[in-house]
């Protein structure tokens, strides 16, 4: 796979008053492949995507898009660099229909009208680029598709714009077995289209299922960044609840609360003992 | 490393669709809750079924044209509050605020001796000035619009009350301002102007089948088409035909015959909101706005700024339907806008199929809610019932069609996955 990672963070702090969420993080985003971001509620995953994305700032740290040192302060930077965010509770609207969704806040219009047939077939494009075959019409209204075809619609609506880097907030959280299916396999075509895809789950089968690389945060420290094929499955789950796991993770338990550079970083073979 | 990708099945190829699928969708879009104006109109033909069979004058061409006049400040103040109402709020204040630009139409036109059309200007930005008011309160300090309309309505009774000195009321001699509800226009302009309104609708329609067709878009069949186009030459066919006839009771005396000025008046504004509504950025972001609120705030949608321009659209509209209720009434007193105007035209709108739950209805759904409560009251009038008897009437009939928006709700959070 690609040797420079298209999404590149180094040392990122972020701290919510004296509550330090996250801690020297080190995180990559490859073109062409799924990384998956897992760990524990609370371990940092939704601060770490929300300084991604131009949310929140961070308090130190680098940031480097396709090799470059960027800035990112504001969703709108993000959105600029091509960086699109599915979130988990959607953000779709029940009364509008996809090709509304898809386009919504960024119409395309011909002089004061609407240009619909523009946004249909761009719509349609994107939704064949992605091999989406599920939904009836590109009409019907958003209240009547399923929750797999909605989760569909919301990714389809993140490539829409040409993005390269698309994370996805627990797509499949809500999803029965069939339609969880028909979304992870959209998430692997999207990366087999060349974008870095971002997959925070918490469910091992999907993150199995789909990725190629995993990076496991464990209370605010990035505690490894490795190939899915060089990992277990239970080797995860350590990581993710103990933050470490045979030569994986943090060094040892922070005796006492001073251990502040626990984090390894990315695709670095940590040492264990110490 | 394992994946759940399966290779690309064979394309999926959608028919276009033909006549009889169009029907069919239409069939189980209804059943999915999507009822929209059917029972408005299904309303209409039973009311004025009943109607013309216990009194035959209803059907006369003189009741027909009492109609318009009659529902038409209603229905332009329903038409506003379309727009509060696509956003799951309510301005119960719409009633007064139309009052009150009345209430300065008048005293700008009669006291202050200006012309016709300052004192119009004067009412709208009246309404416009009511609407940012409210709408900064709504959106900007946060109170629900329920109570900032409730306190307007009070005050904005006040603030009638004290522009006509108390109880008196003040007259309105304009000519052109006692026109707009009283007058007719010629028979030939009547036809001409119904011609172009067909004429313009069937270039539309047409134009836009070409371009998605010219795109390989799926395109509803010509025969719908058609049928649309044909459906309103024959509504507005018809209509003229009969405004046009003779309705004086002496010729002799003076002629009463052509469309009442007030109906180009709406028809206008009809299409005009329609377009804002369904034709740009504006209208799509209303719509967004009213379905999911946090989804359009992350689309980059300024909510704030939506919320407040509703409350001036409705308010302007309310000032639209004051000048015609003031032209009517050839007068403004303190009651103007009052009583039963509000009920009348929230229930228009809901009647017509708008959703009090937000996100859901046409400016459309206004002009045939307002066609039904203007049937109710014209027909009870004539069957002489008492306005006691009018008033549980229309209340009854505004709770049903608040039941059928629940209901249909309901059916498509049945059926769809709301």
């Amino acid at each position: 796979m690609s040797a420079t990672p298209l999404l590149e963070l180094r040392g990122i702090d972020k701290s919510f008053g004296p509550v330090q969420v996250l801690r020297d993080v080190a995180f990559s985003a490859h073109p062409g492949e799924v990384t998956a971001l897992v760990g524990d509620n609370g371990a940092g995953k939704s601060t770490l995507v929300k300084c991604i994305s131009g949310i929140h700032p961070t308090d130190a740290g680098e940031f480097r898009f396709d090799g470059r040192p960027v800035t990112i302060n504001s969703p709108r930077d993000a959105a600029a660099l091509g960086i699109e965010i599915v979130y988990q509770d959607l953000a779709l609207c029940d009364n509008l229909d996809i090709v509304q969704n898809m386009f919504l806040g960024r119409e395309k219009r011909s002089g004061l009208v609407l240009d619909e047939p523009t946004m249909e077939q761009m719509a349609a494009d994107t939704l064949a680029g992605l091999s989406v075959r599920t939904v009836k019409s590109l009409r019907q209204h958003v209240s009547s598709l399923s929750g797999g075809q909605r989760q569909t619609v919301a990714i389809a609506k993140a490539v829409l714009w040409n993005s390269r880097l698309v994370i996805l907030d627990e797509p499949t959280a809500a999803l029965g077995v069939a339609q969880t299916a028909q979304v992870l396999e959209l998430v692997r075509r999207l990366a087999d289209n060349g974008l870095a895809v971002v997959l925070i789950s918490h469910n091992m089968n999907d993150v199995f299922a789909v990725s190629d690389r995993i990076a496991a945060l464990y209370l605010g420290q990035m505690v490894a960044q490795v190939k899915t094929t060089d990992i277990t499955h239970s080797q995860v789950v350590e990581l993710i609840t103990a933050g470490r796991s045979g030569g994986l993770g943090i060094a040892a338990e922070p005796a006492n609360g001073g251990n502040g550079h626990g984090a390894e970083p990315a695709d670095r073979n940590p040492g264990g003992a110490r | 490393m394992t994946t759940v990708v399966h290779k690309d099945g064979p394309a999926a190829v959608t028919p276009p669709p033909t006549l009889g699928s169009h029907v069919r969708n239409y069939v189980s879009r209804v059943r999915g809750g999507e009822i929209g104006a059917l029972p408005a109109v299904l309303g209409l033909v039973v009311l004025c079924t009943v109607f013309s069979i216990m009194r035959p004058s209803f059907l006369s061409a003189g009741n027909f044209a009492n109609l318009f006049t009659q529902g038409a400040a209603v229905t332009l103040i329903a038409m506003g509050l379309v727009f509060v109402l696509l956003l799951g709020e309510i301005d119960l204040s719409a009633g007064f605020a139309s009052g009150v630009c009345a209430a300065i139409l008048a005293n700008v036109v009669t006291v202050l001796g200006y012309p016709w059309y300052v004192a119009v200007l004067a009412a709208i930005v009246t309404g416009v000035a009511i609407g940012t008011t409210l709408g900064f309160l709504v959106a900007k300090i946060g109170i629900p619009s329920f109570v900032v309309t409730l306190a307007g309505f009070l005050a904005f009774q006040g603030t009638v009350l004290m522009l006509m000195e108390e109880g008196t009321n003040i007259s309105v001699r304009d000519s052109v301002l006692v026109a707009i509800a009283n007058r007719n226009l010629p028979p030939v302009l009547g036809w001409l102007l119904a011609a172009v309104a067909v004429a313009g609708y069937a270039a539309v329609q047409l134009l836009r089948h070409r371009k998605r067709a010219a795109r390989g878009l799926t395109i509803d069949p010509i025969a719908v088409v058609s049928a649309r186009i044909g459906g309103l030459a024959l509504v507005l066919g018809a209509a003229v035909f009969i405004l046009n006839l003779e309705r004086s009771r002496n010729v002799v005396i003076s002629s009463l015959k052509g469309v009442p000025i007030v109906v180009p008046i709406i028809a206008l504004l009809l299409v005009l909101w329609t377009f804002v509504l369904q034709r740009t950025t504006y209208g799509r972001h209303v719509y967004a706005v009213g379905g999911n609120k946090e989804a359009a705030r992350r689309a980059g949608i300024n909510v704030d700024r939506i919320r407040i321009s509703v409350f001036v659209i409705c308010s302007s509209m309310a000032a639209v339907g004051g000048i015609v209720a003031a032209s009517r009434a050839n007068s403004v007193d303190p009651n103007t806008g009052g009583s039963n105007v509000l009920l009348y035209a929230v229930g228009a709108a809901v009647i017509g199929g708008t959703s009090l739950f937000g996100g859901k209805g046409r400016v459309l759904d206004a002009v045939l809610g307002g066609a039904v409560v203007a049937v109710i009251d014209n027909g009870m009038g004539l069957m002489e019932y008492s306005s006691g008897v009018k008033y549980v009437v229309t209340g009854v009939v505004l709770l049903l069609a608040a039941s059928v928006d629940a209901f249909s709700r309901r059916r498509s959070t049945a059926t769809g996955a709301r």
